[in-house]
């Protein structure tokens, strides 16, 4: 048996390749070096490519009049405004769609989810259907044949002109047109803010009353009621409210004028088409995560509350849906970013939210096509770091807390 | 005493059976499709209602698509209908398909503008396809058929993009000199036969087959006739990025996986930034980089296709997400395989490639499955920067015809039944795949 030698005291070049303690520095000096030596030859050929066609890099075009319409606009927006303000309004539509898209994709997809576990055969094949259908076809397919349905299947505006127009307002209220939906926009009279306070301090206090009763139940085991008072809780004192000002809230309807509609709003075509098959398209994918989740809670679980003589909804409630939403959180984030990744495509039906204004007609009225997609990347990089924050810190706070 | 046991067991009791009464069948409602609706239809009222509505539902949808399927147009060739207005005079007002466009347009779908005498290529590299995905999908066949696996891209290329055979078959010559080259070095170090293999790969590459294949052209001239890259188009162009663009974002996303574990500082934050900042953004202004910025960053005189800008740009973004996934694999690995590895004095490439890395990959096989479906279904994005796939074919090229101006149904739903095809198969064979290495527990 021979003892192991000490390495022998000195550094000699073989080393940086041989010995473990090195051989890390060297390889990452190495990459970085090689990192180092790609951004300069791309940096350098960009410099060539920019001067041989007389081109600099230079953000002054956001400062310049966009002169295009865009809608819909959430901020006030004229066609004598900035490219830099044309780029906010779009980013606002992103932001919008994706909104909304996630809330319709999460209801969704966890209603599909639970019913594909249903033990109605009919209906859980039925999802099983639309599941399957929707994530094994293309988004941008969806979003075309969605637009083509709202196309189609719309009426022509001018259907609702004349003394004897062939299509009706359903209700008063809601025309559907091939420009989009016109529907009652609500009219704030003075005195609506007190309305508007009263109805978010019930929302307030919704959320304290269900930490007040769960707080109640987990201290002495006695369960208030809960449905009917959160109900009461978000109607009553609004209405009261309401109607104590005097209905200072109104509705004004959309009503045909000489060519198009006046009052009401109007929620365009190509936005309830981008918003429809995102949600439907993300919820496909929601629902297997919902799926997967239930599932993956163990079967004991389910028997024990029984066991302790729980009802099926509570055991669904306070058993098994906390525990499975751990497992659904972190997947379904990722669907959102997706979600709002997807959201770009809105460019493919005219849908003018980032891709269409900053990416689009502003690259092509100032020919900046560098600094246009470099600052397109940067936010949607923004938005996307901010939703993965969101989620990170929700799914932190559901997470098992282990001692 | 005769009054209490008057009777003994004879052939007249009454009472005593001796033949076996017939089990009575069990009510109507407990045995076959009776029951089997009863549970799992109609087990409570809402149930029942909700059973009633789906039915509903269901069944207008039927009206509207049996008649319009079974009243479909398709025509035949020569005669027509070849507009939408003759099918509309074919279909006297009933309710029914124009399919007659997908049998006029159905080689403009599938092959885009590829010249029309040579749509037997595509076609051979179609049902090549399937054979070299064979063996790779499934273990059982026998090794030998990976080497058609192997030849299939150079082959591919070749019938695609036509020229002469010989620059595939030098270049495949290089990638196997390569192959050489590597297991000469490899036993000293896997990074150093790595290394001599990219070496002797782009020196071959770039110098040595452009002349060499000129020079066997000059004497044995075998080619097929060249077809630019604009002329692919329609569901083989679709074809041809997933395929390429998963192939070689698998390498890729595997060294992007281990750098993101590593525990070399400078080489993780190389790796985390790029998945990062790649996952951050959508596909679709990755390809506006392909179109309008990868060219400023390429050396002017270069002339790089756009097929090939954007194979790249698409590929960098599917080793994000693999990468990712296969991090998944590698962080779900119990530590003993890591200290396993070093246990037995196996340097770090070592350890990855026999203990590691085989074991990771096969955990995460259904998501990097995933991720190529994904991907498959994302090529359809390319039609944004002018290049013509299927439906972009659909958009640009057929809808705007005065012919077929109005046809949409037929043709998206053309377009959505080749695509689900595909990746429902692809999805089914993943979860056939996992069934069967699920080793850990049966």
């Amino acid at each position: 048996m021979s003892m192991v030698e000490a390495p022998p005291p000195g550094f000699k070049l073989s080393m940086l390749i041989n010995d473990s303690r090195y051989r890390g520095y060297t390889f990452q000096t190495i990459a970085f070096i090689a990192l180092m030596c790609l951004a300069a030859v791309m940096v350098m050929n960009a410099a060539a490519n920019l001067e041989r066609l007389g081109k600099d890099i230079s953000f002054d075009f956001l400062w310049q009049g966009a002169s295009y319409d865009i809608y819909p606009q959430l901020i006030p927006f004229e066609s004598t405004d900035t490219h830099f303000r044309a780029a906010m309004v779009g980013v606002l539509n992103t932001l919008l769609v994706a909104f909304f898209g996630c809330i319709a994709a999460t209801v969704i997809g966890v209603i599909a989810g639970v019913l594909r576990l249903s033990n109605n055969w009919l209906i859980a094949k039925v999802m099983a259907i639309y599941v399957e259908i929707f994530r094994n076809v293309p988004v941008l397919l969806w979003i075309l044949l969605i637009m083509q349905i709202v196309a189609i299947s719309f009426n022509n505006p001018l259907d609702y002109r004349g003394e004897d127009p062939t299509a009706t307002v359903v209700w008063g209220m809601f025309a559907f047109t091939t420009l989009g939906i016109y529907m009652p926009a609500p009219v704030w009279n003075p005195g609506s803010g007190v309305v508007v306070a009263v109805f978010i301090a019930s929302i307030i206090a919704m959320f304290f009353y269900s930490r007040y009763r769960k707080k109640v139940l987990f201290d002495t085991g006695r369960i208030l009621p809960g449905f009917p008072v959160m109900l009461g809780l978000f109607f009553v004192p609004a209405l009261l409210a309401f109607f104590i000002m005097g209905r200072p809230i109104g509705l004004d309807y959309p009503a045909m004028g000489a060519f198009t509609f006046s009052g009401g709003a109007l929620i365009g075509g190509p936005f309830i088409a981008l918003w429809l098959a995102l949600s439907l398209y993300t919820g496909a994918f929601i629902a297997e995560n919902v799926r997967a989740g239930i599932l993956a809670i163990s079967k004991g679980q389910t028997e024990a509350a029984s066991a302790l003589g729980l009802r099926p909804n509570r055991t669904m409630s306070l058993v098994v849906l906390p525990q499975a939403l751990r497992v659904i959180i972190p997947p379904v984030i990722s669907q959102y970013l997706n979600l709002t990744k997807n959201s770009s495509l809105a460019a493919f039906i005219g849908y003018q939210e980032i891709t269409g204004t900053l990416m689009g007609i502003t690259l092509n009225q100032t020919g900046r096509s560098f600094e246009a997609v470099l600052l397109g990347m940067l936010i949607y990089l923004l938005i996307s770091l901010a939703i993965s924050f969101m989620g990170n810190l929700y799914n932190a706070s559901v997470k098992l807390k282990e001692r | 005493m005769s009054g209490t046991h008057a009777h003994s067991p004879s052939a007249n009791t009454a009472y005593v059976q001796k033949t076996i009464i017939e089990p009575s069948p069990p009510p109507a409602s407990e045995t076959g499709a009776m029951k089997w609706v009863r549970e799992n239809l109609f087990s409570s009222i809402p149930n029942s209602l909700l059973t009633l509505l789906t039915l509903y539902v269901i069944y207008q949808a039927l009206m509207v698509v049996v008649p319009w399927i079974a009243n479909g147009v398709w025509g035949t060739e020569g005669e027509g209908p070849n507009s939408l207005d003759e099918c509309r005079q074919q279909l006297e007002g009933a309710v029914g398909g124009c399919f007659a466009v997908i049998r006029e347009r159905w080689q403009q779908l599938l092959f885009g503008n590829y010249p029309k005498d040579e749509l037997w290529r595509p076609t051979v590299a179609f049902f090549g396809l399937i054979l070299a995905a064979l063996p790779v999908m499934f273990v059982k066949l026998p090794r030998v058929l990976l080497i058609f696996t192997g030849i299939f891209p150079f082959v591919t290329y070749w019938l695609l993009w036509g020229g002469t055979i010989w620059a595939p078959v030098l270049f495949l010559g290089t990638v196997v000199l390569g192959y050489v080259v590597y297991s000469k070095l490899v036993g000293q170090s896997f990074f150093m036969g790595i290394l001599g293999f990219l070496a002797v790969v782009f020196i071959g590459g770039n110098f040595l087959v452009g002349p060499i294949a000129d020079a066997l052209q000059g004497i044995i001239p075998i080619s097929l006739s060249d077809v630019e890259s604009r002329e692919i188009g329609g569901f083989i162009l679709n074809f041809v990025l997933g395929i390429t663009c998963v192939s070689l974002s698998l390498p890729l996303g595997i060294l992007l996986a281990l750098g993101r574990q590593s525990n070399l500082p400078i080489i993780k934050g190389i790796c985390v930034v790029f998945i990062e900042f790649i996952r951050g953004v959508p596909l679709i202004t990755l390809l506006f980089v392909a179109s309008v910025m990868l060219a400023y960053f390429l050396p002017p005189d270069a002339n790089f296709d756009i097929m090939v800008r954007v194979i790249i740009m698409i590929t960098l973004f599917a080793s994000a997400y693999i990468a990712e996934a296969i991090r998944g694999g590698l962080a779900a690995l119990p530590k003993g395989q890591y200290e396993a590895g070093d246990s037995l004095g196996l340097d770090y490439w070592q350890s990855m490639r026999l203990i590691i890395l085989p074991q990771a990959l096969k955990i995460s096989i259904p998501s990097i499955v995933n991720i190529a479906i994904g991907l498959f279904k994302d090529t359809t994005l390319v039609s944004i920067i002018s290049m013509v796939d299927l439906l972009g074919m659909i958009q640009q090229r057929i809808f705007n015809t005065t012919e077929w101006f109005g046809v949409y149904w037929e043709l998206l739903g053309f377009a959505a039944f080749l695509f689900f095809i595909i990746c429902y198969g692809i999805s089914q064979y993943s979860q056939w795949l996992e069934r069967q290495l699920a080793t850990d527990h049966r």
